[in-house]
């Protein structure tokens, strides 16, 4: 039997959280598209996006890059063409 | 332009290994109501829109890939590790023939994608109402699908793209309001 | 409050080949009555919104499969 690769510990908790957060950044973002005028959805939806970034850089520091095309930084050897892919978890 | 990134918008989890599935789900992947059609449609439809919904079109089409996404993983996992048999048993021994173990654009009746499946009218009442239609039946279809499958897992998945459905159909509501608004009058929402 | 299935009964016909199924369910999920979304509604937590998959508890409509027993004949 082939043993499967088992990610970091946390890996499932903090992309959990990373999904959570961006999710709430979707909802916002198609709200605000028809509520242009929601003030208090707009700051709310600005306070999250730097929440998010926040998040993201601390998942990103420990398990590598999520976007590319100089979204992200990346150390060496280059980090995008890592496994896991987001189907492969 | 568009940038990637490198996560699923929502877990996705198999509990058992029924490749069957894998047939049922491919519907929403290149079907007539999928999640490609989808934003293909919705993209395409953002040059004869007015101003004020194409960010509505355009980032609805967008989620509609990460949608995909998710459709694809599915797939991915249920069809992997099933030998050539396990797939013959399954319904799938046409597509492995045709495909191997790849994914393709097909509905579960095993017909090829076709653009036509995609209504382009120009016209924004007619355009809108074509989304909230489509919207419709991607929610019917994830709702045939759920009751055929007995994967607790999957279910769950699948429950998170159908409330999608209702959210974008609820905003395509919003964005026929919105354009059939008097010209010159301001509303507050 | 809306409910969100509803039944109706086909036509039962004398030389119907199988047995009557019963009533069938239709879903009336929660945008058809919902109007343009007004501000300020109630949001669920981040990491509910994500399980639910609508930030908002009043655009929640959940499904279950109407052909479980435990679900005929109720309001989804």
């Amino acid at each position: 039997m082939i043993q499967p690769n088992q990610p970091p510990e946390n890996y499932y908790t903090d992309l959990q959280a990373l999904q959570a957060i961006d999710f709430t950044l979707v909802e916002l973002t198609l709200y605000l598209d028809t509520h242009p005028n929601d003030l208090d959805a707009l700051r709310q939806f600005n306070s999250t996006a730097q929440k998010s970034e926040e998040l993201r850089i601390s998942f990103e520091k420990k398990y590598g890059p999520l976007r590319q095309f100089g979204h992200s930084y990346s150390s060496y050897p280059w980090q995008w063409s890592k496994p896991p892919w987001p189907w492969q978890v | 332009m568009w940038y990637y990134e490198k996560k699923l918008q929502y877990p996705v989890r198999v509990s058992t290994c029924n490749p069957k599935l894998a047939r049922f789900l491919i519907e929403q992947y290149g079907g007539a109501d999928g999640e490609l059609a989808a934003a293909l449609r919705y993209l395409n439809q953002r040059y004869t829109i007015p101003d004020r919904v194409i960010g509505l079109l355009n980032d609805i089409g967008t989620e509609e890939f990460a949608h995909l996404e998710m459709i694809a993983t599915m797939v991915y996992k249920l069809t992997k590790d099933a030998t050539p048999i396990q797939l013959k048993e399954a319904g799938l021994g046409s597509h492995y023939v045709n495909h191997g173990k790849s994914l393709y654009y097909e509905n579960a009746g095993g017909e090829s994608f076709t653009v036509a499946y995609i209504q382009s009218k120009g016209d924004p009442i007619a355009d809108l109402y074509e989304d909230i239609a489509a919207e419709e039946k991607a929610r019917s279809t994830y709702q045939w699908i759920i009751n055929v499958s007995d994967d607790p897992a999957l279910n769950d998945s699948l429950g998170f793209l159908r409330e999608r459905e209702i959210v974008h159909s609820q905003r395509f509501r919003e964005a026929v309001e919105l354009i059939k608004e008097e010209q010159g009058q301001k509303k507050a929402y | 409050m809306p409910t969100y299935r509803k039944w109706f009964q086909p036509y039962v016909g004398p030389y119907d080949p199988c047995p009557p199924l019963g009533a069938v369910a239709y879903e009336t999920p929660v945008q058809l009555y919902l109007g343009f979304q007004p501000a300020g509604m109630e949001q669920y937590s981040p990491v509910q919104a994500l399980s639910y998959g609508t930030l908002w508890p009043g655009l929640y409509t959940p499904y279950t499969n109407p052909f479980n027993p435990v679900n005929k004949g109720a309001d989804s």
